[in-house]
This record gives structure tokens, sequence and C-alpha cells, in this order.
């Protein structure tokens, strides 16, 4: 009985000490909940913030994945001050759950923090010659994407595609037709962005759509990646938004100020994200490089988030549901 | 407590334990406590489950069950589960039958190393099989991303059941009986269809459904090698992490039900023929 | 003859299925030196996953230990309907999908959940926080020490705890002096099985966890996140280490199963 009951005291005294080791003793805890992609540009922006007398004292917990999960692992009870997500879409999306302000977007710079462009990265040396649009649809091309079902990044390398056989002059109906010759060229659709790189990067496929600071991550961590930009490309706008749920608004919004800083916008370009501050751009305008048609989700042709997911993306019903009937693939 | 004596008489005039009062108390006690305890880890869960699967009606059930990518899943699921278990039961077989009957050098650590894929994590013998099978191959072999990775991971994790279930009953076979075969002129082959396989064949199906069961709900291992391409290479248990990604839990529910119910059919034939050779060895 | 084309298949299919994919995986970890491998393994964040995994393992496997035990002797040695659908629960966890179990929590402790709403207003955070986690693996780790218990409570039968009755000894002492020596190898087999389970659990922490680096990440779902960030052999050290504690959870098997009796 004693030997129990010892062994139930010193059970008893190391859950305490686990427990207290746990206890943080910093001033502020901010939840940031980012997209699967900037995760290293997010994680330096960071520690650069924590260097300054508002940073300072502020400590982070940081979770990463694809951007329509993460939204919705919010909705669930995710614990986030922060989040940063690859569409406005699935800020919307936190909105219409009671969970963002509506007026998110009213903030500065329309509540985006970075700006990328839908690229094509290709094996080394290029050797199916991919360059354009419509050498994605020619026979024998083996494509890679996110599924666009559950990947923020896929839906923005959907409309882009479709976009760019738009400004080339092609109809809707023509454009769409496009697009489902595009899918029948898919061999992989992976879960998020992030998945997609590593199923190319393993050695699948000719060509993935990705966005440009994807590839140029990839880069910067080593892969012999090789891209191009097409020249017809959408701009990938991503978000940055307070919760309403937040206990330390005030904070979470110094942190989202910072973020549209020139030293975050530095940053970021560093790792391979468009700037949206024009100084910045300026600065690195070797690096990004501009392409003569670039269209935006507020384009006629998308009409905003809203009306270009429901008619491209909702699962009951959509573009997308059919053209990957069409060819065998994902619906939901 | 009760008086030993007492107690002793009672055994003696009733040839039978006696249910004394404190043993009542104390299978209301633990029975208590074992009903808590699954309550809140098991069947609670399991009734938000089904619950959540009916939640959005018959038809939305219905629904999420039969859409054509959940089918794809299901199919892919059940079918690949059933070649994997169909490939253990006969490489299995052959494995026991070797570790039993031959005698080799490091027999013992080939013993050892059949619980392997018991004890490593899932996600690990995924990366493992990518490092082999996939596209940086050393032996030029690159399945990722296909239906072959997809049974060459479940083949890893499924590979201990039938073994383990068949060693045991090889071994404690009685020699006699395929001795006195023998002796009979039966050849080796006839002794093995007539004496020794009736007698393994519990063993062998148990090790089956095990291995159909493990196979069937396994995620882990699969979630880097087989690329999740829907219709391709997409599991029922992927499908049901991307439903409950894409904000449809309802309709992961629905088939989670499915697969709930697979999983207790599969343990009704196990408990059956658990039960079956229990009675058989006591006899 | 027939003998050695048997033994070929058999080492064959192990060596292609178990032996060869093992060992590609400590040659890729080294492949690019010690440095890699070392930084992945010193991260904070990592030392953390690893941590984790402890700490849930540490508190899953004595609740599912006392819980077998109590099963087993219910099972076994008391008398009540519906064991059948006892002995169904318990296996359940065997047959069910990881994935499913997390779905079951997500759907219990969601903000939308039938308990969410109720620990979303004390403040408590269940989902994507270590409770959940928890919870998680208990369930999937739920059957084993029962199951090795059981057979051998049976084989041994009850008379020396009659007799123990019938020289005065009440429950607590039968069962401290008596049983529990008697069934030590079971209850000891069933403890490593659960926690090598537990170490290895991903499909149902996957679906709870929220993967908040530093905080809600085990070690197997750092596996997964250093695969995604391109860290390839950082993916595999941790996966090394995960490998070596399963081989040496492997060796006690192989020490403790010939004392168990059962197999």
């Amino acid at each position: 009985m004693r030997r129990t009951l010892t062994a139930l005291m010193v059970v008893l005294i190391a859950a305490t000490a686990v427990s207290a080791s746990w206890a943080r003793s910093t001033d502020t805890k901010l939840g940031l909940v980012g997209y699967a992609v900037p995760r290293e540009a997010l994680e330096a922006i960071i520690k650069e913030w924590q260097k300054t007398p508002e940073g300072s004292n502020v400590d982070f917990s940081q979770s990463y994945g694809a951007s329509g999960d993460q939204a919705r692992a919010v909705a669930n009870g995710l614990p986030a001050d922060v989040v940063q997500l690859s569409t406005g879409l699935d800020v919307d999306y936190l909105v219409e759950k009671g969970l963002v302000d509506r007026n998110w977007d009213k903030q500065s710079y329309k509540g985006i923090v970075t700006n990328s462009l839908v690229v094509f990265a290709v094996r080394p040396g290029n050797p199916k010659k991919i360059k354009a649009w419509d050498d994605l649809v020619k026979p024998g091309v083996e494509v890679i994407t996110a599924n666009p079902f559950t990947s923020g990044a896929a839906k923005w390398n959907i409309l882009a595609a479709y976009g760019a056989q738009r400004k080339l002059g092609r109809t809707d109906k023509q454009a769409r037709a496009y697009v489902q010759r595009l899918f029948k060229n898919v061999v992989v659709q992976a879960k998020s962005g992030r998945d997609a790189t590593n199923a190319f990067l393993s050695g699948k496929g000719d060509v993935l759509l990705t966005y440009e600071n994807e590839a140029l991550l990839s880069r910067k961590n080593g892969q012999d990646i090789q891209f191009t930009i097409p020249k017809q490309s959408m701009l990938i706008e991503a978000p940055i938004a307070v919760l309403k749920t937040s206990k330390n608004r005030d904070k979470a919004n110094q942190f989202i100020r910072f973020t549209k800083s020139d030293t975050a916008q530095r940053i970021w370009a560093e790792w391979g994200f468009r700037p949206v501050s024009k100084k910045i751009s300026r600065e690195f305008r070797a690096k990004f490089p501009t392409r003569p048609t670039v269209y935006r989700i507020s384009d006629p042709i998308f009409g905003g988030w809203a009306a270009a997911d429901k008619k491209w993306f909702d699962p009951k019903g959509s573009i997308m549901v059919d053209i990957e009937k069409a060819i065998g693939g994902p619906t939901g | 407590m009760e008086a030993p004596l007492a107690s002793a008489v009672a055994v003696a005039a009733a040839g039978r334990p006696v249910r004394a009062h404190g043993e009542r108390a104390s299978t209301a006690l633990s029975l208590g406590v074992i009903t808590l305890y699954l309550s809140l880890i098991v069947m609670l869960p399991i009734a938000a489950l089904v619950w959540a699967s009916r939640s959005e009606g018959k038809q939305a059930f219905w629904d999420a069950v039969t859409s054509p990518q959940s089918v794809a899943a299901l199919k892919l699921t059940v079918g690949a589960a059933f070649v994997v278990a169909v490939l253990n039961a006969v490489l299995g077989t052959v494995t026991a039958w070797v570790l039993v009957r031959d005698d080799f050098r490091g027999k013992s650590v080939i013993n050892s190393i059949i619980d392997l894929p018991f004890a490593l994590p899932t996600i690990v013998a995924g990366l493992t099989l990518l490092a082999l099978y996939g596209p940086k191959s050393p032996i030029g072999i690159d399945i990722a991303f296909t239906r072959t990775a997809i049974l060459a991971a479940l083949m890893f994790v499924t590979l201990p059941f039938v073994v383990r279930t068949v060693q045991p009953v090889l071994t404690e076979l009685d020699h006699e009986m395929e001795e006195a075969a023998r002796s009979l002129g039966a050849s080796e082959l006839t002794t093995f269809r007539r004496v020794i396989f009736p007698n393994i064949l519990p063993g062998i199906l148990s090790g089956f459904a095990l291995a159909f069961a493990k196979a069937v709900g396994e995620i882990g291992s699969l979630v880097i090698i087989s690329g999740n391409l829907p219709y391709k290479t997409e599991v029922s248990s992927v499908f049901i992490l991307g439903q409950i990604e894409s904000g449809n839990p309802a309709g992961a529910a629905a088939v989670a039900v499915v697969l709930l119910v697979i999983s207790f059919a599969i343990l009704l034939v196990v408990g059956a023929i658990r039960h079956f050779t229990t009675r058989h060895d006591r006899a | 003859m027939r003998r050695y084309a048997l033994r070929f298949v058999a080492l064959f299919y192990l060596a292609a299925i178990l032996i060869a994919p093992l060992g590609i995986v400590f040659y890729r970890t080294f492949e690019d030196g010690f440095g890699a491998a070392w930084e992945a393994l010193s991260a904070p964040d990592t030392i953390h996953a690893f941590k984790l995994t402890l700490i849930i393992t540490a508190i899953a496997v004595p609740l599912n230990t006392v819980f077998g035990i109590i099963c087993a002797l219910a099972i076994v040695r008391k008398r009540f309907p519906g064991k059948g659908l006892l002995n169904a629960f318990i296996d359940l966890p065997l047959a069910l999908s990881p994935v499913v179990v997390g779905l079951s929590l997500f759907l219990l402790y969601g903000r939308t959940g039938w308990f969410g709403g109720f620990f979303e207003r004390h403040d408590i955070q269940v989902l994507f926080a270590l409770p959940a986690m928890i919870l998680a693996t208990i369930f999937v780790s739920l059957p084993f020490v029962a199951r090795e218990v059981v057979p051998t409570l049976r084989e041994i039968g009850d008379e020396q705890e009659q007799a123990a009755r019938t020289l005065g000894a009440n429950g607590w002492q039968t069962f401290r002096r008596i049983t529990l020596p008697s069934i030590r190898w079971a209850v000891i087999y069933g403890v490593i099985l659960t926690t090598a389970r537990c170490l290895g659990e991903y499909g149902a922490v996957a679906v709870v966890s929220g993967r908040i680096q530093g905080e809600t990440e085990t070690a197997t779902l750092r596996v997964e996140e250093r695969y995604d960030s391109f860290d390839l052999a950082g993916a595999y050290a941790i996966a090394i280490v995960l490998a070596l504690i399963a081989i040496s959870v492997l060796l006690l098997m192989t020490l403790v199963k010939p004392r168990e009796g059962t197999t």
C-alpha cells in the first residue's frame, strides 16, 4: 500500500513538473495559422519582429498547412489570432463563420501581404520545351497540380489557365474546353501546393503548376528546379487578417502592420514573394520580372472570389466538378 | 469480510464456488469502471460519428457514400486489402513453415524481425518504402504514386499477421498424425492437403482477417508514397481525411461508418474463428 | 530441393518488403553527412515533438494497462451479460482506421461538436491540443494489455485465488499477491505492445492535432512536416530515431515473449 502511494506521489509530482515547464512566462502569445508555402518567410519575419520593442516578449505558436484546410480548422476551433492564407476566399469563409471582421480587406493593401504569379516549373533543361499555356495540353505532357477542392494554390492555377485563354482572345466556351484538356494531362492532384511541389521534385511529371514563390523557395532549399513565367499569368494575392476572437487584437494588428513594413517586405522578397509595397518592389525588380499580361481575381472574367468560387469550385455543382467527372477525377 | 470457514463449507456443500456478496460488489465496481472508461474513450466518439453521418439525412448519407470518388476509394481500399491479405496468407504461411520446420543460421534473427511492422511507426514505413521504391531508388524501381506502391506499403504493415497466427499452430501440430499418414503411404502433398492444411487453416483465416482489417484502415504508410490521386491511388482513409479538411465532416462520417461496419464484420469473423479453434482445442 | 525453394521464397519476401527498405533509410539519412541529420534532430521543434510523443505515451500506457487488467479479470473471472459486446468494443480499435478514430473525436470536441460548445464556453481547449491527442492515442492503443492478459488468465485458472480467499485474504491482497504475479509477463508484453503503438501513432493524431509547430506536433507528425519542408534528410533522421526505438521494442518483445507463454 505504501509503495502504491509513493508511486502515485511520484507520478503527481512529475505531472506537475511537466505542466509547469509548459507554462510560458512571456507576456503575450499570438497564434499564427498560415498556409503551407510562407512557413519559412513568416518564421523569419516573426524573429525580426521579436527584435523590435513592439514584438519583444511576444511568443508565437505557428501552424502551417493547405490554405483551405487551415481555414476550416480555425473554424473548428484551431486557436488563432492571425491567419495568413493563400486566397481571399478562405478569409471570406472565416468572415462567414463570424471569426473575421467583414472589413478585413479595407486594411492597407486591401488586406493583401504578398503577391506572386502562377508559373510552370519544369525539368532541368526543359526537355519538353514548355513555355506557354498551349504547351501544357500537348499529348504526352504530364502536369502536376494541387487538388482545387482542398487547395487554394490549385484554384489560382485553374483560374490562371482559364484567364490566359481569355486574354489570348478565346471565348468562354473555348477557354473551359482548354481547362478540360489540361486536366486530361494532370497525373497527380496533391492535397496542397507544397505536396504538389514535393511530388514534382520526387520525379513525377514534366511540369508543375505552382506559385513563383514556391519555385524560388525550392531553389533556395537546394532543389535543382527550373521555372518559366508564361506571358499571361495571374496575380496571386495572399491575404493576412486578424481574428475577431483574438484576445490580443492590438498586438495581432501590430504584427500585421509589421508584415507590410519595409523590413518585412524585404524578407518576403528574399524568400521569393513579390512585395505589395511599390518601393520594395522596385528594389527587387531584377528578381521579379514583369510580364505583359497579368490579371487579378477582380478582373470581370472572374468577378471576384465569391462569384468565381461558386462558378468554378462548388462541390455541389460547378465547372470543375463537371470537368473532373468528365476525366474521372476528384469532385470534392 | 465473510468468514473463511463458512465459505469453505459452502464450497464443499455446493460443489462450486458460491458468489459471495463482496464479489458481486467488486463485479459491479469493475463493470462500472470499465463502462466509464470505454464510454469516454470509445463509445461516445463512435456514437458522435454515427450521429454525424446521419445528421444531414438519409439521402445525404447515401449521396456521400455513393459519390463516384467515394466508391472509387472504397473499391480500391477493399480490393487492395483483399489482394494483400491473400498474398499474406500464402507468403505468410510459407514464412511460418520455414520458421518452424526449417533451420538455418540467423533464423532467430529473422524470426524477431517479423514483428518489426508492429513496432515501427507507419509513417516511417511509408518513408522507407519511398526511399527504396520511389523515384530516387537505388535499384531502379519506381512505383511511387501508383497502386503498386499501395500494395507494397500494405504488405509491409500486414506482414506479421498471418505468420504469427500460423506459427503457433504449426509448432503445436501433432507430428504423430503426419507420421501415421506417411507410414500409410500418403505422399507429401497428400499429407499436407489432408493432415496439415486443415489444422492450420483456422490460423491462416484468422491472420487473413486481421491483415485485411489492418489494410482497410491503413493511412500512415500511404500518405507519402501513394500520391493520394483521387480515383487512381486514393484509399478510403485518405478520402475521409480529405472530406474532413474540405469542411464536409458529415460526408466523412458517412464513409467512416461504412469502414466501421466492415471492421465490425471482420471482428465477428475473427471472433468466430477464435471461438471455433478454442473449442476445438478444448475438445 | 523443396526446402531450399521455400526458404528462398520466404527470405526474398522478407528482404524485399522489410529489410531492404529499412537499410536504404539508414543509408539515405547519412548520405549528406551527419550535419543535416543532426540539425534536424536538434531543432527545438523536433525535440519538443519527441517530448510530446513521450508525454502522451507516458499517460496512455498506464491508463490502458490498468484498464486492460481490470477488463481481463472481469471477462475471465466474472459473470455478467454482454461479455461478447465488451469483447467486440475492446477489439474494435484494432480493426478501425485511425482516421476514423480522429474523425469521431473531431465530431465530439470540435466547435460544432457535441461537447465543443461546452468546452469553448469554459475556455478549455480539447481539440487541436493535448487532451484530444491523448484521447486519440488511448483509443488506438486500448486493446493490447487486455488481449494479452485474457488468455493467460484463462490458462492459469483461479484455484490459487480461491484458496487464498478461503484462507482469509481480501480481494486486494489476493490480487496483489496471487493474480498479479501470475499474469506479470502477459502484462509486460501487453505494455510493450501498447507503448510501441503509442509511439508510432499517426492517423488519429494527424486529424486532431492542428499541427501547431512546437506544441501539438508529435514525432510522427514531425517526420511528415520535415518531408513537406524539403528537408528529406531531417525526415529520415527522425524516422531513424523512431526506427531504432522500434527495434529496441522488438528486442524487448523477443526477450519477453517466451516467458509470456502464449503466442
